[in-house]
């Protein structure tokens, strides 16, 4: 699958730009704010039906004008299609294929799968163990929405669940029976949502640590490994044994919202003694796995965004993304890099077929 | 409108009054009011009356605790209405929704809103206890779960469930599934998946 053209009007700084896409590399350079990775959000828009970065349409408009517009031409399983993206201020934005107004956007994510690895995601590596749930379950529940169905109801009996034990602590009262209920409600829907994950997991990790040894060039071990507790012990014998917690703590102990992941660099947590470069090397072949899940789920190839990539990283390393993006796996790529020469340099080396796009004040310069 | 400036006190005190209620904004709260001062005065006196007679003669049927006239309600008392099936809902527009159908003969049992911790609500806010007291009389053969399809409604399905299971009441619950004239390619998949799994034998389907 990949974008021919994408044409886009009062989106972020672009006032309107209309660009003509190679099927395989596409590299945009431009100085700092010239608008490189507003490019890449309008095409990860037409796919996910939200900006990467702001989820509140309104402040994606371009200052004073009131509405955007963003359409781009696919070619999707040797059929073409069009996707537009209008949002106006005050108004609910709207989303067609081939001219067709969706009613759900949901219907929609998916069907043009892509993979968008930004300086944003060290979150995964640095931040909280809610951040790397959200990249597993919004991974997953992109292809199997009863897996999301499930970590909704599994949510809500949380929140009840959580809600009674405060109430039994404010009224000095236990009930057993109906605390029982939510048991079953977490159970039933904690072990589906941890046995998707452990499935998705277990395929990727293979896949990651391919893609790890690559770029490194084999030099560094690297381990990421699913964290539940669930692992071990079914989630009804963990509730039943965490019942006094749980009403000293207000709080329910167990179960899949405490999941996480394990992030190691050799033997150690990568939080603590990856370098910048290495995070990034961790968190790219992270993407390019998911990049490899989601291609096998779709049945095609997705589109890789790469924001400021080559920033962090040594030119060993450079090197290996470009050889590896450049080869059949990989389908149409969007780079964004600061330096032409930089840019032309890396490109330059490899047959793969390929365009340069220089943005200045959010217009396309050529 | 928050900061808005009133000549009139009485216009603002009236304003306030209906912006109380759901779903009424201010906005619509100050149309009401200049509505209700246009009117003749006997209709607005007619419109307060309703209001305060509703508040202070309304009932709860004795029986099924919906909303009543009287001490046993419409459905309640009437003789050819079946009285050994109960339906168990959530409110009053349930009633309504499923009177509407001319589908059912059975009576109802108004369990005031469902099961939620959240909002405060559990099992002793409920007129659950009370359903179970009307199954233990022996009267009834069949109990249908009506609750909505929501994390809460199954929670209080259970719960009742929990607290049946020991009679040998028929517990049943409301199918769901594709909606009549709705395209399958249109149906969601959750929806969709349950109807298959919970699929009919064709021939009761026709009967």
């Amino acid at each position: 699958m990949h974008l021919e053209n994408l044409s886009i009007l009062n989106y972020k700084n672009i006032e309107q730009a209309d660009l003509e896409f190679c099927s395989r590399l596409n590299c945009f350079f431009g100085d700092n704010g010239a608008g490189k990775t507003n490019m890449l959000d309008a095409i990860y828009y037409l796919s996910f039906c939200k900006s990467f970065f702001n989820a509140i349409d309104s402040l994606n408009i371009r200052h004073d004008t009131d509405y955007f517009m963003l359409k781009g031409q696919y070619t999707r399983k040797k059929e073409k299609e069009l996707v537009s993206c209008g949002y106006k201020a005050g108004s609910k934005k709207q989303v067609k294929r081939n001219r067709k107004l969706y009613k759900r956007l949901s219907d929609h994510i998916g069907l043009f799968p892509l993979v968008m690895i930004s300086p944003s995601d060290a979150s995964l590596i640095l931040g909280g163990s809610d951040e790397r749930r959200k990249f597993i379950d919004g991974v997953i529940s992109q292809f199997d929405h009863r897996y999301l169905e499930s970590l909704i109801r599994y949510n809500r009996a949380l929140l009840q669940r959580n809600n009674l034990l405060k109430k039994f602590a404010e009224n000095r009262t236990f009930d057993h029976e109906i605390l029982s209920i939510y048991d079953e409600q977490l159970i039933e829907h904690g072990e589906k949502i941890h046995k998707k994950r452990q499935d998705f997991l277990s395929g990727i990790i293979p896949v990651f640590q391919h893609f790890y040894a690559f770029i490194s060039g084999g030099k560094e071990n690297v381990v990421l490994e699913y964290n539940s507790s669930l692992n071990n012990t079914p989630l009804r014998e963990q509730l039943a044994g965490e019942v006094e917690k749980d009403r000293a703590t207000q709080y329910t102990n167990a179960g899949i919202h405490k999941d996480d992941l394990t992030l190691l660099l050799g033997e150690y947590p990568i939080k603590k003694t990856g370098s910048q470069g290495q995070n990034k090397t961790y968190l790219t072949a992270l993407k390019f796995a998911q990049f490899e899940y989601l291609k096998n789920a779709a049945g095609l190839k997705p589109i890789l965004l790469l924001d400021d990539i080559f920033d962090k990283l040594d030119s060993k390393r450079v090197e290996k993304i470009i050889e590896l993006v450049s080869q059949d796996q990989f389908g149409q790529i969007f780079i964004t890099d600061t330096n032409r020469e930089h840019l032309e340099n890396i490109v330059g080396r490899i047959p793969t077929e390929h365009k340069i796009f220089r943005i200045v004040d959010g217009k396309l310069n050529n | 409108m928050q900061n808005e400036h009133f000549p009139s006190k009485l216009l603002e005190n009236a304003v306030d009054e209906f912006a109380r209620l759901p779903g009424i904004g201010r906005k619509t709260a100050l149309r009401m009011v200049l509505h209700l001062l246009r009117c003749e005065l006997s209709e607005v006196e007619e419109f307060g009356q309703a209001i305060i007679q509703l508040r202070k003669e309304v009932k709860h049927c004795n029986v099924c605790h919906n909303i009543s006239d009287t001490e046993t309600c419409s459905i309640c008392s009437n003789p050819a209405r079946d009285r050994s099936v109960i339906c168990v809902v959530e409110n009053i527009r349930d009633v309504m929704a499923i009177e509407n159908t001319r589908q059912y003969n059975g009576t109802y049992h108004v369990l005031g809103g469902i099961i939620s911790p959240m909002d405060g609500i559990g099992p002793n806010n409920l007129e659950i206890e009370s359903l179970i007291e009307r199954v233990k009389t022996g009267e009834v053969i069949e109990v249908i779960l009506a609750l909505s399809t929501t994390m809460e409604g199954d929670t209080t399905n259970f719960y009742i469930y929990k607290k049946l299971k020991n009679t040998d009441v028929n517990l049943t619950t409301i199918a769901r599934g594709v909606s009549v004239g709705g395209e399958l390619e249109y149906t969601d998949e959750i929806t969709l998946g349950r109807s298959i799994m919970n699929r009919l034998n064709y021939f009761d389907t026709i009967k």
